[in-house]
């Protein structure tokens, strides 16, 4: 809003500390991620339905086949960097004290980390035959 | 954090119900938001009846209509009653748009496809100076801060820059843009970040510059626009096209933006 109160000219205010000449990586970077991310949610859609009433042995059997072990390890890396990306957008929409909202970007990063390094080992213990 | 209810001062009560004027039948009920700085009291809504019989067909018609006849410190903007000045932008029946465009009767709940009663608001969410007037001044700054102007290095030639037919046709569907303020003032992202995302309407009036065949500061244009609230807080709501009174698009001119920023990286 501008402030009656700031005898900062209108144009200043408006200006602020420039522009942060960024952005359209993420911008891109939420598509390029949308796209994968149809292609390897159905991969994982079709991979659980391929698990349904099957025993343990069975489960440990195809999650270990390299492609299968594969598209998991994409997907997962795809919906996460999707997951923040589209977390942050949310973030920096609704959350306006300056704090909270660097606290909330950091604590984005950190679960979406965190999700992702369980993910990873868990993918590759099977995989490797933990 | 966004706000979801208006601050103590801000919340409405329920005005004055000023009498109809006797004789009329053929009638309207208009449901007018107040506001005066001067009375330190907070915004109310008032009720009047106009005589349909007595006045012209469109919203700015009935306010002026009230305003002559009823209670002249009824506050409103009006200039050219034709839809090109953009002064009489304003919420009319939830929705924003020009009063001297828009009939009475398309909005307000109807009787017998007659409107019976219109509820008149200012533009959302922009402070405001007395009744239906807002107070515009971030907005004009901001299509200030887009620098909105033929800019050259090329010495100015001895006539006039010139344009082929073609790209003189690019500039269709932006150069119509009045300033109104009804597609900024209608979206949400403005309303949660007006401070810093620029909104349709500048975005619109940028990109009008950014796709000027004459222009040669396209990059430096672009640069002063990438910005994740500059630009990138458009989530492709697309209130802003619906509430356009004059038909355009800001949605689709911010995409192309976009897709100008891509195509330099990509």
């Amino acid at each position: 809003m501008h402030n009656n109160s700031s005898m900062r000219t209108p144009l200043g205010h408006v200006r602020g500390l420039g522009s942060a000449r960024s952005g359209t990586g993420h911008f891109w970077l939420q598509r390029v991620t949308a796209v994968a991310n149809v292609i390897l949610a159905t991969a994982f859609v079709v991979i659980v339905l391929a698990l349904v009433g099957k025993p343990y042995d069975a489960a440990m059997a195809l999650l270990s086949h390299p492609v299968v072990a594969l598209l998991m390890l994409l997907f997962v890396a795809s919906g996460l960097i999707h997951m923040r990306l589209g977390m942050q957008t949310i973030i920096e929409d609704y959350v306006h004290g300056e704090g909270a909202k660097v606290l909330a970007v950091i604590a984005n990063t950190f679960f979406t980390v965190a999700v992702g390094a369980a993910s990873v080992f868990a993918i590759l213990k099977i995989a490797l035959g933990g | 954090m966004a706000e979801f209810n208006l601050p103590k001062n801000s919340r409405m009560t329920e005005g004055q119900k000023w009498p109809a004027i006797s004789g009329a039948t053929n009638t309207t009920e208009f449901r007018v938001y107040r506001w005066n700085p001067d009375d330190k009291a907070n915004p109310r809504v008032d009720t009047y009846t106009v005589d349909r019989d007595d006045c012209g067909p469109m919203v700015l018609d009935a306010l002026i209509w009230i305003k002559n006849k009823v209670d002249p410190t009824l506050t409103f903007r009006r200039s050219c009653r034709e839809g090109i000045c953009g002064s009489c932008a304003m919420n009319m029946d939830g929705k924003n748009g020009l009063a001297c465009t828009t009939g009475i009767d398309e909005c307000g709940a109807h009787k017998d496809g007659k409107a019976a009663k219109v509820a008149i608001y200012p533009l959302p969410h922009m402070p405001v100076i007395k009744d239906l007037v807002p107070d515009l001044t971030k907005f004009y700054a901001q299509h200030a801060s887009i620098e909105p102007w033929l800019k050259t290095t090329t010495p100015r030639p001895e006539k006039e820059w010139k344009q082929s037919q073609d790209d003189r046709e690019k500039l269709d569907g932006l150069y119509e843009c009045i300033l109104c303020a009804c597609c900024s003032t209608s979206c949400p992202s403005y309303w949660w970040n007006g401070d810093r995302y620029l909104g349709p309407a500048v975005l619109l009036q940028a990109y009008r510059w950014l796709i000027d065949s004459r222009d040669e500061a396209t990059g430096e244009r672009l640069d002063n626009l990438e910005d994740p609230f500059r630009l990138y807080r458009c989530h492709t709501i697309m209130n802003c096209a619906n509430a356009c009174p004059k038909g355009l698009n800001p949605a689709k001119a911010i995409a192309e933006i976009k897709k100008m920023m891509v195509a330099r990286q990509v």
